[in-house]
């Protein structure tokens, strides 16, 4: 039963990576860099929830709706202002413009909200427990599984079935022959930068409702494992974040209750290196082949 | 009407291209007139590739104008040329790999109404039966040939009026080139004006209108396409004879 516990935990966990996961592996998919400033988008999203729920009173849903748009015109113009300026520049100068997007976005939160850790209300969410059994589950954590699961499936149906969705893959592909095709780069770029900022809002809501400490830097952690998990399932690959992000949950939890909880996190990355020198492209990931 | 068809539907007009310092393109002019094949010939690296990609508004010229169908179209961007009626297909095929075939071809009608769409492929595969009977195969997976064809089947997909072809023969055997030769000459038939680049010259002119031969950054000769196949210095030069 404790086995089955840590399980559960692994898959919640996981699920919040996942979700993160799906913001970089898209972002890198189609606009070809990484967003370091992702995983701070998370924590903007969650204080704005926050804010909602603690100072204004609105309603949970509505707390995480507006949480969702704000992170979407966060990210669409974060997007628009300091990464589309570099369309065309070396790929390291757009990669510390997303390091130093990620400060940004940390200092203007400790500008706003001070350094001290909020105590994030849990109680919208924790109405009660499920039990099955001797299985004890959270309603947060059921909540973040389903979570996981919705946006999963939306999201394959979204790129597989949607001329906008087939327009990414296309993009994310060949940018030059998208453009052939009459798809507009630039527009389908920002439309990433929503989906996968909308997302990062449900994340942080998730996030601090199972680890209720928010603070300006709560965002960083989860952000690089999540990458990690991204690229673990192999970038640019939808399913791969998501197989990467459980995976990575799973894997944290079982190391810090069978192995050693200092090494927790060390255990993850061991795992990751092993992969990664095993399938280099990832668990997912499509090997570079290309045909003449 | 009466006057937009005595307009040629693509003008160039001594445009100059340049990729960072390299002057690549130094002032070319070229028309098409609606209904017609034109083919630009020339050796590798003359700038043939860039002629068309500048048309298709994937490069900015720094001089000079293009008009398509009477309009200015300079600096316009590729994706907003195929609203306008003017479809590319590139060198080097670059269908989307990853996609299958319908889905390609999809893309292709991006431009266009979602209503348009199926019969926009019905027509597209009475052209290439061979690309039907691929529908579900991963693009990435076809052979050279069938590539060819899903990427002009991809730039039809559009309705252009003109369509561009980049280099189609290149990497395939003879008795492939031939088709695609022959698609190239039932396409023009059924309504569609073609801009050709090509290093088989001998196959391009026996198909086109009008030719222009292209020679580091210039047109150098111009005029019929039987004319110039017959034309001793063309001969020489890009018919190894």
């Amino acid at each position: 039963m404790i086995f089955l516990d840590h399980l559960i935990n692994g898959l919640s966990l996981g699920s919040i990576y996942a979700i993160i996961a799906l913001g970089y592996t898209m972002v890198y998919g189609i606009a070809k860099m990484l967003n370091f400033a992702h995983g701070d988008v998370i924590m903007i999203g969650a204080y704005i929830a926050f804010c909602g729920l603690q100072y204004w009173g609105i309603p949970p849903v509505l707390a995480i709706l507006l949480a969702m748009v704000f992170c979407t015109l966060l990210g669409v113009t974060i997007e628009g202002f300091a990464y589309r300026p570099l369309r065309q520049a070396t790929s390291l100068a757009v990669l510390i413009t997303a390091i130093g997007m990620s400060y940004l976005l940390q200092n203007i939160a400790l500008m706003i909200w001070g350094a001290n850790p909020k105590s994030f209300p849990t109680t919208f969410i924790n109405g009660s427990n499920i039990r099955i059994g001797q299985l004890n589950i959270s309603s947060a954590t059921l909540i973040t599984i389903v979570a996981n699961i919705v946006i999963m499936v939306t999201l394959t149906l979204f790129t597989s079935k949607a001329k906008l969705g087939k327009a990414m893959r296309c993009v994310s592909e060949d940018r030059g022959a998208a453009e052939l095709m009459g798809i507009n780069v630039n527009r389908t770029i920002s439309l990433t930068f929503a989906i996968g900022s909308a997302l990062a809002a449900v994340a942080g809501v998730l996030l601090c409702s199972s680890y209720p400490i928010l603070q300006p830097t709560t965002g960083s952690m989860p952000g690089i494992k999540a990458f990690t998990a991204a690229v673990f399932g192999g970038i640019g690959s939808i399913p791969g974040a998501m197989l990467g992000g459980i995976l990575l949950g799973v894997i944290e939890i079982f190391g810090k209750a069978y192995i050693s909880t200092e090494l927790g996190d060390a255990i993850v990355f061991a795992v990751l290196i092993i992969v990664l020198l095993v399938k280099p492209a990832g668990l997912l990931g499509k090997p570079m082949r290309e045909k003449v | 009407m009466s006057e937009e068809k005595k307009l040629p539907l693509l003008k160039v007009r001594d445009i100059h291209v340049y990729y960072g310092a390299i002057h690549a393109i130094k002032g070319i002019s070229l028309e098409v007139n609606e209904g017609e094949i034109v083919t630009l010939i020339g050796a590798n690296g003359a700038g043939k590739s860039t002629t068309l990609n500048t048309i298709a508004g994937l490069l900015k010229p720094r001089q000079g104008g293009i008009a398509f169908a009477g309009m200015p179209v300079e600096g316009t961007g590729a994706s907003k040329m195929v609203y306008k009626g003017l479809s590319l297909c590139p060198e080097g095929r670059r269908i989307f790999q990853q996609m299958t075939v319908r889905e390609n071809l999809e893309m292709g009608a991006f431009s266009r109404p979602n209503e348009e769409t199926e019969k926009s492929m019905e027509q597209v595969y009475e052209f290439f039966p061979r690309l039907k009977e691929r529908e579900k195969q991963i693009a990435g997976t076809l052979s050279g040939g069938e590539q060819q064809m899903l990427a002009m089947g991809r730039a039809l997909m559009s309705k252009p009026r003109l369509m561009m072809l980049d280099e189609p023969s290149m990497g395939l055997a003879p008795i492939l080139v031939e088709q695609i030769f022959e698609i190239i000459r039932d396409m023009n038939a059924a309504g569609t004006t073609i801009l050709l680049v090509e290093q088989n010259a001998q196959m391009a002119l026996s198909v086109a209108n009008r030719a222009y031969v292209m020679e580091t950054g210039r047109i150098t000769m111009e005029g019929d396409a039987d004319d110039l196949m017959h034309d001793d210095n063309v001969r020489k030069a890009y018919l190894g004879s």
